[in-house]
């Protein structure tokens, strides 16, 4: 029995191991493909490694296109957006699991069911909406109209569940009010979810594509997916130059989730576990 | 006020007295205006407004707004290309609701068994999940290409049939599903490798001892308790798979060869933001949303009746 439990699947780990390098082969090959040059590129049979390793196409990027722009601006409206989403949801996540009030089915179900609209079917009175406050191509039209999701209200919500409710009722016993109890129990105490929220959020808003490329026109607002999808037509197919800013853009999110692994697989199953 | 009388905690009585009952709804009101505020303006008016517009002939270029009826239901219906996007959606989209579901089980159950490197192999398959998917569209654009891309290099090594990949309307969109498929993967995997780990172990065990097949203990211990897991894997794959845009407006611009990556979303795109009809846009919007609906409808429906058979 004993040795049974510890004998390896030698086939189930061949199949698994092929299958893993074909889902990193990508990621290899944009990081050896951004300091190949031009005649790397064109080479038949194909060259994996460069000839000679040109670092000159990363400055490519950022004479071609205006690439640290895009990234600044990426950065300021994802660190606003994921500001103002934890905002919002987790005094509404408080307010859903620890607070008793009448109608909160209702609300958690109001909340639930946002899940369910698509977001191409709001994405256009959003943007008259947006155009008739005069908000195109401004930082505020590009955050403020995706700063909420029921996911992240969820993870929040299943996160706090987990807390043990005698700290809420202890607190209150002290003389707590709610606002304070919030303050001085919840966010202390579920400050590792609290922060694997914020990273997920951010990095849902790092990669938004759809409403940045509605939203903005002018050059100066562009995020970097904005910004990475114009650059496939002006570098007119000069691979090498697209590979380098493939892995500027890839590299900070793939170092980042290294580091946060195990938070980010356990907040996606929480909220699937629990849906 | 039930629960009060039912609570063992002496100290409620004290605690949830009329007057903190107000405190309470004080601060939820409080506390949640911000969402219900972000709900309302994001979602709810949103929701009226497409409705409204679907009857009118809103027409962003020249600012006309006068109500029209059923006209551009009637145009959706009979117009070619809102046709050949409705195919293309339900083609992309159950080919990547199959196979991304049995693929991820296979991959998650596989997973499950005693494989050593378990957190690397969990990552590899978990990575092309958070990398953004413009940059990663740009590589596989590369790949993708007939002349100097890695796939059809590999093919000609082969001295198999080169293909024209996103550039023929026969291969661009089954080029797009194997793209969306390794980028999607790993979250489904990672679903379905949790479920199987909340199952008991002494389970498996014990249908083991019993002298159970490997094979009688996946079908008959580990996917039925997985089958919560699998329908919310298919509902959130459902509500996904319609949404997909990013890819397909990076990969093909203007929906492709001859129109063959179009999906509804990429119409709906196309018609309000290219030609600037935004009431068409509305009408083809909405028809997305009651076909979605619908479809997590009938899936719930099939998910109640199988679990009710089941006991």
């Amino acid at each position: 029995m004993k040795k049974k439990l510890h004998k390896v699947n030698k086939p189930v780990l061949l199949v698994l191991l092929l299958g893993s390098l074909l889902m990193i082969f990508p990621f290899v090959w944009v990081v050896l493909s951004s300091f190949k040059t031009v005649a790397d590129v064109y080479a038949y049979p194909p060259k994996w490694l460069p000839s000679s390793w040109k670092f000159s196409n990363y400055a490519t990027v950022f004479e071609m296109i205006p690439f640290a722009r895009y990234y600044v601006n990426s950065i300021y409206t994802s660190v606003m957006q994921t500001a103002l989403q934890l905002g919002i949801s987790v005094t509404a996540a408080y307010a859903l699991v620890v607070l008793d009030f009448p109608g909160k089915k209702i609300l958690f179900s109001v909340v639930r069911s946002t899940m369910f609209v698509p977001t191409i079917v709001i994405l256009i009175p959003m943007y008259l909406m947006v155009s008739k406050v005069h908000l195109i191509d401004t930082y505020a039209g590009i955050i403020l109209p995706q700063i909420f999701t029921a996911f992240t209200i969820f993870l929040l919500v299943s996160f706090f569940r987990s807390i043990p409710h005698d700290l809420y009722d202890s607190a209150k016993l002290d003389g707590c009010g709610y606002y304070r109890i919030l303050s001085h129990v919840v966010i202390p105490n579920a400050s590792s979810a609290i922060s694997t929220a914020m990273l997920f959020s951010f990095l849902g808003h790092w990669k938004s594509y759809t409403w940045p490329l509605i939203v903005t026109n002018k050059q100066q607002y562009r995020t970097l997916p904005i910004g990475m999808k114009y650059l496939v037509q002006e570098s007119s197919s000069e691979y090498q130059v697209m590979m380098a800013a493939s892995v500027m853009a890839i590299l900070p999110v793939l170092i980042v989730f290294m580091i946060f692994e195990k938070q980010l697989v356990k907040s996606i199953t929480l909220t699937g576990l629990k849906a | 006020m039930k629960r009060m009388i039912k609570s063992n905690n002496p100290y409620r009585k004290i605690l949830f007295g009329k007057e903190y009952e107000t405190a309470q709804l004080r601060a939820a009101v409080v506390l949640l205006i911000p969402s219900f505020l972000a709900i309302l303006v994001l979602f709810i008016l949103p929701v009226v407004q497409v409705v409204l517009y679907s009857f009118t002939n809103y027409n962003l270029t020249t600012g006309v707004k006068d109500f029209n009826g059923l006209t551009n239901y009637k145009f959706i219906l009979t117009d070619n290309q809102f046709h050949k996007a409705l195919r293309n959606t339900f083609v992309f989209a159950t080919g990547k609701l199959v196979i991304d579901t049995s693929l991820a089980l296979i991959i998650a159950l596989m997973l499950d068994a005693r494989v050593p490197f378990k957190r690397y192999l969990r990552g590899a398959f978990f990575a092309p999940v958070v990398v953004p998917v413009v940059a990663s569209s740009l590589i596989w654009i590369w790949f993708y290409d007939p002349g100097i891309g890695p796939f059809n290099q590999i093919l000609e090594a082969l001295s198999l049939p080169k293909s024209q990949w996103l550039y023929h309307e026969n291969t661009a969109l089954l080029s797009i599903l194997i793209f969306s498929i390794w980028k999607g993967i790993g979250y489904n995997i990672i679903l379905f490798l949790a479920g199987l780990q909340n199952i008991p172990d002494s389970y498996i065990q014990a249908a083991e001892v019993d002298g159970a097949t490997g094979w009688q203990v996946l079908f008959k211990i580990k996917l039925p308790l997985l089958r919560p897991i699998i329908s919310f894997v298919v509902m959130i794959g459902i509500i996904n798979t319609f949404k997909v845009f990013a890819e397909i407006n990076v990969m093909t611009p203007k929906g492709g060869p001859l129109y063959s990556t179009a999906l509804m979303v990429v119409y709906i795109y196309e018609q309000a933001f290219t030609k600037g009809k935004m009431g068409r846009a509305c009408a083809a919007a909405i028809a997305l949303f009651i076909i979605i609906f619908i479809l997590t409808m009938i899936q719930n429906k099939l998910d109640t009746k199988k679990s009710i058979s089941l006991e």
